[in-house]
């Protein structure tokens, strides 16, 4: 995979924040942590306003048409040749992997698709590779779940960046879940088109983050986020358990909330 | 003997997965072997660069062999002529049961013992004999238990994972005359030993499947755990090899390398405990072996694949199984509700070319696109991209439909419309703005019910302000 052999430029004075359209109008907060981790880091970050979403959903979908009209038109709003920072593993995975894939023979699009995938990170891959992130932690102790998103794992490596971003938190314990490396059932329309498998899915995932101790489950996914505690929350309110069982939040969120000493 | 299952799959997909999901003992049953199938796996590849090094030769081996089809399928023709061994080609399933039934008409044979072989499920050759008056019987403890129950496998390699030891207990005693109740596994076994000796003693015909056909030596490579192929392929009069003509390899000596990886990746043994290499019938100085060995080369659609440059790496694949093993839809819904020949990752792309793209169409979608199978392969086949390159296939506009059998027969007039409007929104970033806009704003009307989203998951509300928002505001703090 890519990120096995991937070089890191030097931290950077500017870069340009991808926020993806989940968490543009589903997880807002996420991107406002992602923001201030990275300018408390010196970044200065800038936010196209035209951005909409990778185009994930038509490619994965069988429209690659309908993609390539969503995805050109990310392609143009990076200009200078600073990095591009994603706060979600899928999305990442889709720009830096299979924009060049989606516009193979473009003349014009491919090139542009593949020098925009070089400086395509995802959140934590940036963190610790770029940025060399290292912030006191000032929360109380606790115990967190880590669910790493199958294309941030599999296509960004982005299981060993999460993973070792909690680990440089001190009063964090992170609990050993059955099936880490499980999909959670998410996988897009399929959790529509195929709900009966993905129930049987993220069932097992939300049963296996409950069985690891954790109070608590963190990711960089928020497609994953939505899923995981979206059914943990139905189970509770079918239970009549006004307390959420299974809280979580983006990690960027976390993170900034520990390092800058916020309340829990 | 039930129909073969390999019909109109996507047919009542939605349905048999429904099942199959909501069936604890099924999903107990799948969990637990696909949990030691995938630590047995880990135990045999514990060094990751390794593992790397060896399906990039593996990949490398497969895909020279598919580079040179054509010429490789001659030379090997060629050389099993020269070794004594009769070879046909088959285009379609009905053509490969004509061959088997002429041979056997031929040798006036009654009776055939099977040796594990796909190929055979494929072209429904069981049903084929049955109806012509000759019993077919498999000798794979596994596909003897499958067969005995009226069923089809639900693995490639463990056709009869599905069931627990104890309905295999009650199918013995249930159908075996004289054969009292156990669950004893080791009895078990031996009581299928003793039928099947007696039938390996009066077949006429042994029939097998292939692993690697070596074009350079024009030897049969046949790998197993039972010693029933060996007994198939040696004891009967004739031997009848059949496979898909994507099994050849260029060279003998390619062989160890690629089971390096077969057994390993398949049930995580470090070898298989028979190798078979078939090279010809009994000579006249020869004691044993058959007095004529016979390979059926099945087309079926793999022609197909091979024309298309993407698609045609399906076609490297080794029938490992792996990829089922670690998939977590076939973990939970198990072989037989993909109605398919081949369950699975890699049934999923297989089947569109024997079926056709319409047919399969759900199977291509009955992914999260993990990429755990892409993980595991041995022979590094991308299987999630041919996945997402045959759900646009599925959904071609009859305009843009490729040569595929079936491209565009999926293509839904309404999911077609909600993904113009979606790239319509996404691609303007005005109208995307506006309607965001407006959607964080009517936020209340959201509806609460969201579909099959909503069945067991809390509704997706839009935030009350949206990043761009909040980015806005802090600007003008």
């Amino acid at each position: 995979m890519a990120h096995d052999t991937r070089s890191y430029p030097q931290k950077p004075a500017d870069a340009y924040l991808f926020a993806t359209c989940l968490v543009d109008q589903f997880a807002p907060d996420a991107g406002l942590d992602a923001v201030r981790l990275l300018e408390r880091e010196g970044i200065a970050i800038h936010f196209p306003e035209a951005q909409t979403c990778c185009g994930q959903p038509a490619y994965t979908s069988g429209y690659p048409d309908e993609a390539r009209a969503v995805a050109r038109r990310q392609i143009e709003l990076f200009p200078e040749a600073w990095p591009v920072i994603v706060p979600s593993g899928s999305c990442a995975a889709m720009m830096r992997h299979h924009y060049p894939k989606l516009f193979a023979g473009d003349p014009v699009l491919e090139p542009k698709a593949r020098a925009l995938g070089e400086r395509i990170f995802e959140l934590t891959e940036f963190l610790v590779h770029v940025v060399g992130f290292r912030r006191e932690d000032r929360g109380e102790p606790c115990t967190v779940a880590l669910h790493t998103s199958c294309h941030a794992r599999r296509e960004m490596g982005a299981h060993e960046t999460s993973a070792a971003l909690l680990a440089g938190l001190a009063e964090v314990t992170v609990a050993q879940q059955a099936r880490a490396e499980e999909c959670c059932g998410f996988g897009g329309t399929f959790a529509i088109r195929h709900a009966a498998i993905s129930e049987a899915i993220v069932g097992d995932k939300v049963a296996s983050l409950r069985d690891s101790g954790a109070g608590r489950v963190v990711s960089a996914d928020c497609g994953c986020l939505f899923n995981i505690l979206g059914h943990a929350e139905h189970q509770d309110r079918a239970a009549g358990r006004s307390e959420p069982s299974l809280p979580g939040e983006h990690l960027a969120s976390f993170l900034w909330r520990r390092t800058a000493g916020e309340q829990q | 003997m039930s129909q073969p299952m390999h019909y109109q799959p996507t047919t009542g997909f939605a349905e048999r997965a429904r099942a199959a999901a909501g069936d604890p003992a099924l999903r107990r049953g799948f969990r637990g072997a696909m949990d030691f199938l995938q630590a047995k796996r880990l135990a045999q590849f514990p060094d990751a660069g390794d593992l790397s090094a060896l399906r990039d030769l593996g990949a490398a081996i497969r895909r020279h062999a598919l580079e040179n089809l054509p010429q490789l399928l001659e030379q090997l023709e060629a050389k099993l002529v020269a070794n004594g061994v009769q070879v046909h080609w088959a285009e379609t399933p009905a053509q490969a049961n004509a061959i088997v039934l002429a041979i056997a008409h031929r040798i006036d044979a009654k009776r055939m013992v099977k040796g594990k072989s796909m190929v055979s499920e494929e072209v429904g050759l069981n049903h084929a004999m049955e109806a012509a008056g000759i019993e077919a019987m498999e000798t794979d403890m596994g596909e003897y238990i499958v067969q005995l129950a009226g069923e089809g496998p639900s693995h490639i390699i463990m056709p009869a994972i599905h069931k627990t030891r104890q309905q295999i207990a009650e199918l013995f005693a249930a159908k075996l005359p004289g054969v009292a109740y156990t669950e004893n596994v080791d009895e078990l076994i031996k009581i299928g030993r003793e039928v099947l000796r007696r039938k390996f003693a009066a077949a006429d015909i042994g029939l097998s499947g292939v692993n690697f056909a070596a074009a350079d030596s024009g030897t049969l490579c046949l790998v197993e755990n039972e010693g029933n192929g060996r007994m198939c392929t040696t004891v009967p009069r004739a031997h009848i090899a059949i496979t898909g003509i994507e099994k050849v390899i260029a060279r003998l000596d390619h062989v160890p390398l690629l089971n390096t990886l077969l057994p390993r990746s398949a049930t995580g043994q470090a070898v298989e405990t028979y190798q078979n290499f078939i090279s010809g019938p009994r000579k006249a100085d020869e004691l044993d072996g058959p007095d004529e060995v016979h390979l059926i080369l099945l087309d079926n659609g793999r022609s197909q694949a091979h024309a298309d440059l993407q698609l045609r790496a399906t076609l490297q694949c080794i029938r490992c199984g792996a990829c089922m093993n670690h998939c977590p839809v076939y973990a939970r819904i198990g072989g037989h509700a993909y109605g398919t020949t081949y369950p699975g990752p890699i049934g999923a792309i297989i089947s569109p070319h024997l079926l056709g793209i319409g047919a399969t169409a759900a199977l291509a979608t009955a992914s999260t696109l993990c990429g755990a199978c892409n993980e595991v392969c041995p022979v590094r086949i991308p299987i999630t991209e041919i996945l997402i390159r045959l759900r646009n296939e599925a959904q071609a506009r009859p305009a843009a439909a490729g040569p595929l059998r079936g491209a565009g027969e999926a293509r839904s007039a309404l999911v077609s419309a909600i993904f113009r409007a979606w790239a319509a929104v996404y691609s303007h970033p005005a109208l995307y703005r506006l309607v965001t806009w407006a959607m964080s704003r009517g936020r209340v009307l959201t509806p609460r019910a969201q579909g099959a989203w909503t069945g067991i998951r809390t509704p997706l509300i839009p935030a009350k302000k949206r990043l761009r928002d909040l980015l806005a505001q802090r600007r003008r703090q």
